[in-house]
């Protein structure tokens, strides 16, 4: 199974699984799992990019996913904007909120920075619930118009529906191995691995750490405009902590620093909880000791461990094939000499 | 003037018991360097089982609080023994997500076992009494009585005893503690043990004047951790100085700009210290 989600063979399957899902799919429901599964995908890739592949650890993610959802959802419903010009100001407006917390963020390293982000997380919730003149408080915004046609393309069934936030997938997964392939996402491992060093190396610390959160919350963002449109009801919910929470637990049991490794885990654990639905709000019982146990055991997650595994045997296969030299020579070389004499 | 004082007790009163709770954090911290994002969720067990205690069987308060910090000191020093013991010397990513997933454990065994309603605690102290012109509930008068009691106590225990010295020295090097014979799994279950205590204790004397519910703990945690930033990670001193001033920035905030807005100002406090001077208020850097 793992091997075959390899390489590019492995992305074109994926690809072809997804597209070919509605077909697969029993009922609209399963679609509207998926569907929504995907925009949470979306999110935890930005995610992984700032703790994955710049090792900070941010608990605010689901608050910047709220601001564009929230965005959205003000745009189009009190101000009448329409919905694809709301969305891409959705973009903005996170990245807008995002960047003077990714200068403040700078300053702060490791357990400072999750603390910032998870007073930052708390004061997002607590805004969108108190502010209630821009955000209708708890009440939450009603009506969010479905995305309108482009062209031919509408999007009015589930299935519509469903491939619009596949392409957005894919576009996004696409778009995050370019960046973490480039020089940049090189700059953002070194970042990670040691910034007193990648400084010392000439990296620039404040643009590579402004991009990589800019970037980052621009996914989360994203995301939250398309869960707009796509659940069409927002609550202050969407930022509390439980969601920040849930992506990491994306994250971690797919391979923290992988690009495969957290759209596994948000495409997977969905689906376990549709399985554990008889335990509704107590999933976290079973959830909490997982994630408990992934971090002692499995610290690099399915894919990071799978990558190791295969390194490990990468190396031992060169070892056995070296011995295998050595010996033949030896071999040779003996009987040569038995030849000889 | 009167609604002055009147500000005065309620700061003091929240600022105890923030004070209480941040100050368990700030000896896991000091010890662990974990931030532990399960300690409100700590704070909670102990409201439920003082209450479970107090309505089911019918204990006296200072009993149930008693035997609640007697539950979540064994409970703490478990999640020191299963969780973070194992994580050995992580110090990044991982032991801060262990701490997410004891959180969640936590919150949603205390839901499935208590239930997600909004429940009342009772308590003894119901009188009111009149000081100078300020009524006061006692409630409130107990609340700061005994957290100030219990913080002098752990001073105490911190600087009198043998097992306290342990503690501070632990929190000082840990390769030194070591060196001298120092058991340091022992003396970080202890902490863990008296962290889980301290905010039993808070939790159980808070309740009254406020609700027991699983997640009453988000708020409270998330000051501690602002508490903890402005007197310095891992002080003791810096926990208690911490804790006062949101206490009674959250007091007269409330009264003299918003209600709605308390909860936001702490946080906002913290963006600009952060902001600022990242390392907090009272320190040059961690103990």
């Amino acid at each position: 199974m793992m091997k075959l989600l390899e390489g590019k063979l492995g992305w074109g399957l994926l690809l072809l699984a997804g597209l070919l899902f509605p077909w697969m799919a029993g009922n609209d429901y399963h679609l509207t799992v998926m569907s929504t599964a995907y925009i949470f995908a979306i999110a935890t890739l930005g995610l992984n990019l700032i703790t994955g592949y710049t090792g900070q650890f941010n608990l605010a993610h689901a608050g910047f996913m709220a601001v564009g959802a929230y965005t959205l959802g003000i745009l189009t419903v009190d101000y009448e904007v329409s919905f694809w010009l709301a969305f891409v100001l959705a973009g903005v407006v996170t990245v807008l909120i995002g960047l003077p917390l990714g200068f403040v963020s700078l300053r702060l390293r490791g357990h400072y920075f999750s603390i910032f982000t998870l007073c930052v997380g708390t004061i997002m919730f607590l805004v969108i619930e108190k502010w209630e003149s821009l955000t209708h408080g708890t009440v939450g915004i009603m009506g969010i118009p479905a995305p309108t046609a482009i062209g031919p393309l509408t999007f009015d069934t589930p299935r519509s529906l469903y491939y619009l936030v596949f392409f957005f997938l894919v576009v996004g997964v696409w778009f995050m191995r370019r960046i973490v392939d480039s020089l940049m996402g090189r700059t953002f491992m070194a970042i990670r691995n040691g910034d007193d060093l990648a400084e010392a190396l000439g990296v620039n610390l404040m643009r590579n750490k402004l991009i990589a959160f800019s970037l980052s919350v621009l996914y989360a963002g994203l995301a939250g405009a398309l869960y707009a449109g796509f659940v069409r009801f927002l609550g202050p919910d969407l930022a509390g902590a439980e969601h920040a929470f849930d992506m990491t637990m994306y994250m971690i049991i797919g391979g923290l620093g992988t690009v495969l490794g957290p759209l596994l885990g948000a495409l997977m654990v969905p689906w376990a909880t549709q399985y554990l639905q008889f335990l509704q709000e107590f999933r976290f019982l079973i959830f909490g000791p997982v994630l408990i146990f992934l971090v002692i055991f499995v610290p690099n997650g399915i894919v990071g461990t799978w990558v190791a595994w295969r390194a490990r045997q990468a190396s031992a296969a060169d070892v056995a094939q070296h011995k295998a030299k050595l010996q033949q020579t030896k071999t040779d070389a003996g009987q040569e000499e038995s030849t000889r004499a | 003037m009167d609604i002055f004082l009147q500000q005065v007790l309620n700061g003091l009163t929240l600022g105890g018991i923030y004070s209480l709770v941040a100050l368990g954090l700030t000896l896991v911290y000091g010890i662990l360097h974990v931030p532990n994002f399960a300690h409100g969720a700590f704070y909670m067990v102990g409201a439920f089982v003082a209450l479970k205690l107090m309505t089911g069987w019918e204990v006296n308060y200072w009993i149930a609080m008693i035997g609640s910090a007697g539950v979540v000191a064994v409970i703490g020093a478990l999640s020191e023994r299963l969780v973070f013991r194992p994580l050995g010397n992580h110090t990044g990513l991982h032991p801060m997500i262990a701490a997410i997933g004891l959180l969640l454990f936590l919150e949603a065994g205390a839901q499935a076992l208590w239930g997600a309603d909004f429940l009342r605690m009772p308590t003894p102290f119901s009188g009111i009494v009149e000081i100078a012109g300020v009524t006061a509930p006692v409630q409130r008068l107990m609340i700061i009585a005994g957290a100030f009691t219990l913080m002098a106590v752990l001073q105490l225990f911190l600087t009198r005893t043998v097992a306290g010295s342990t503690i501070v020295a632990m929190a000082q090097s840990r390769d030194g503690a070591s060196l001298v014979g120092i058991d340091a799994n022992r003396v970080a279950m202890l902490t863990f043990g008296i962290s889980g205590a301290l905010a039993a204790v808070a939790a159980t004397l808070y309740a009254p004047i406020n609700l027991v519910y699983p997640a009453m703990g988000h708020l409270v945690i998330t000051k501690a951790f602002v508490i903890i930033i402005l007197g310095g990670m891992g002080s003791v001193p810096g926990a208690i100085v911490g804790g006062l001033i949101i206490g009674f920035a959250e007091s007269f905030g409330a009264y003299y700009i918003s209600t709605d807005y308390k909860d936001i100002m702490s946080f906002a406090l913290l963006v600009v210290i952060l902001s600022l001077r990242p390392q907090g208020l009272f320190t040059n850097g961690a103990r």
